[in-house]
């Protein structure tokens, strides 16, 4: 158990200090890299709470994917230091305000987590008396529940995710008229009957397109 | 036996397991790069490395004294700190990912539930090793390298996670070590053919085109030619590595081919088979001592796996550079919808069809 103690408080502490790099980085690029070891210990954190699954989404989805994209508009943008100092004080009210907000919720729900154990899978509807989930992975027991009892939410989440996509498509999508472009299934077909001319023109004249 | 159960006991063990597979690893690295410089000189009818050592086997530890005295040069507007990070990230994340690898029967340093998600994270993650190096150069070019991976690291991912699904879908795990050993038994049970003999067999339509996406997105992941766009010489010089020379370019390099031997590893272990023969072998090897199956199944992974490799050589030789436009249609426009199609109908098998004996 001292291991664990050990482990937690380590990648706790990295977590913190990376969060508070973050926003205080001056270097937006920095800002992200913290950002990014920040989700891998919280990933780390979910490996020693048993979820390994959680973990290993978190880093795929997170640091592999969308923190990618996100390092790849900060990267091209042309960030103005001094501006960015500017709106600090002028913004501080309302980001604290949101941040105490968090931490309130956060408290709440760790106090009753604390005191009165945390919502396991038997407490759901789809619970068939004992713990239904003894001796399942956690991939499995994940699976059972998110594809049963919470399907309609699941599937709700997904057509949410999906009409973002289409509106984020639309939102950008532009037709410019006379754009050459390639078509593959032309140029595969493309025999050298179709794609030669025989032509003989007699000498001193040229031959008309 | 009760010492290595213990927390000491058991940590001298697992790092001793850590570095025995690192050097074994790195001494791998080495004779492959020297074996793909001597399959693309055959290709091109020339000899290769033959200096140093017999046959010039030796040739990639010279190169590695080399690159160890150069001078390490640091270009003044970079990033310094950042700069020598991502040479460090790219070859730790390379050589982190050998840590799910299911090498023989009971060889695995950590034999994990979601080991082949934790492939597919550790392998996301290596994007930030160039685009952090591409970035920090401060320069034109390698910026330009860097963007190119990033998207292009991004969009055979997608793919290459569809195809991991339909292979998770035909063994019912993301366990490395059952997905190998579901495909016991003979090579008309490995997953490219269905995954279980000749009742999956009408599969292998789906499973085989699965295989050659999933090597084709290994090559684009790896940046491999012909999708090597990062580090197209004949448009950004070297890409992402032209400001890096000496110890730090070494190191991109070695995460480069490790990575590569993982990709062809994994394409074994998902594909033919990992660890097990191409025959059934319960006969032959029933009374073999347990080391010496081990060791017969390592065989079989390092055939496989040099195999993969070798196709992997052969198409640098012989396929010439995609245009960044083609790359990403064949990644969005091709390999999505069809991995995509691929997983409804290996899901729709897996529900309808008969249940597997």
């Amino acid at each position: 158990m001292a291991l664990q103690a050990i482990a937690f408080y380590l990648m706790a502490a990295v977590t913190l200090a990376s969060a508070l790099a973050v926003v205080s980085a001056k270097n937006p690029v920095h800002s992200v890299l913290f950002l990014i070891a920040a989700f891998f210990s919280a990933a780390g954190l979910f490996v020693l709470l048993g979820a390994e699954f959680l973990a290993m989404l978190l880093v795929v989805v997170y640091v592999g994917a969308v923190a990618v994209l996100f390092l790849f508009v900060v990267m091209m943008l042309d960030v103005d230091f001094a501006q960015l100092r500017q709106g600090f004080v002028q913004y501080m009210p309302l980001g604290g305000l949101i941040a105490g907000g968090l931490a309130i919720e956060m408290i709440i729900v760790s106090t009753t987590v604390a005191t009165k154990g945390a919502a396991r899978l038997n407490d759901t509807p789809m619970a068939m008396g004992k713990d239904p989930t003894a001796g399942m992975s956690n991939i499995e027991a994940i699976g059972r529940v998110l594809y049963t009892h919470y399907v309609y939410f699941f599937q709700a989440a997904g057509m949410v995710l999906l009409v973002a996509m289409i509106g984020a498509i639309v939102l950008t999508l532009r037709h410019k008229p006379g754009v050459k472009r390639q078509i593959i299934m032309d140029q595969v077909l493309r025999t050298p009957k179709t794609g030669m001319r025989m032509v003989s023109p007699k000498p001193g004249e040229g031959i008309d397109a | 036996m009760t010492f290595w159960t213990t927390p000491i006991g058991w940590t001298l063990l697992t790092v001793g397991q850590i570095l025995l597979v690192t050097v074994v690893l790195l001494l791998t690295v080495a004779f492959l790069i020297y074996g793909d410089r001597k399959i693309f000189a055959g290709v091109q009818m020339r000899k290769g490395p033959n200096v140093v050592g017999p046959f010039g086997l030796l040739q990639s530890f010279a190169d590695l004294g080399k690159f160890l005295i150069k001078e390490l040069v640091v270009p003044a507007g970079a990033d310094k700190f950042v700069f020598l990070l991502a040479p460090l990230i790219s070859v730790t994340l390379a050589l982190g990912s050998w840590a799910a690898m299911p090498l023989a029967p009971g060889w695995v340093i950590s034999n994990i539930n979601v080991g082949i998600l934790y492939l597919f994270a550790v392998s996301s993650m290596g994007v930030y090793g160039i685009i952090m190096g591409g970035w920090a150069s401060n320069s034109k070019y390698p910026f330009l390298g860097a963007l190119r991976s990033a998207a292009q690291m991004v969009s055979y991912e997608v793919s290459i996670g569809f195809v991991i699904i339909t292979v998770v879908l035909l063994s019912g795990s993301l366990n490395l070590t059952t997905i190998t050993e579901k495909q016991a038994g003979g090579f008309w049970n490995w997953n490219i053919f269905g995954g279980a003999g000749l009742h999956n067999l009408p599969l292998a339509i789906v499973m085989i085109p699965m295989g050659v996406i999933f090597f084709i997105s290994g090559l684009a992941e790896t940046n491999r030619p012909p999708f090597d766009l990062p580090e197209a010489e004949s448009e950004l010089v070297a890409g992402y590595a032209i400001e890096y020379g000496s110890t730090p370019y070494m190191l991109f390099y070695l995460a480069e081919t490790a990575n590569i031997i993982l990709m062809s590893g994994l394409m074994a272990i998902l594909f033919l088979g990992g660890w097990q023969a191409p025959f059934p072998t319960a006969g032959l090897t029933a009374h073999w001592p347990l080391t010496l199956i081990s060791l017969f199944g390592l065989f079989w992974l390092v055939l496989k796996t040099f195999f993969v490799f070798f196709m992997n050589a052969m198409v640098r030789a012989v396929v010439p550079r995609y245009r960044y436009d083609q790359l990403m249609r064949l990644g969005w426009k091709v390999f999505l919808p069809t991995s995509l199609v691929a997983v409804a109908l290996v899901a729709g098998w897996r529900v309808y069809a008969p249940v597997i004996g």
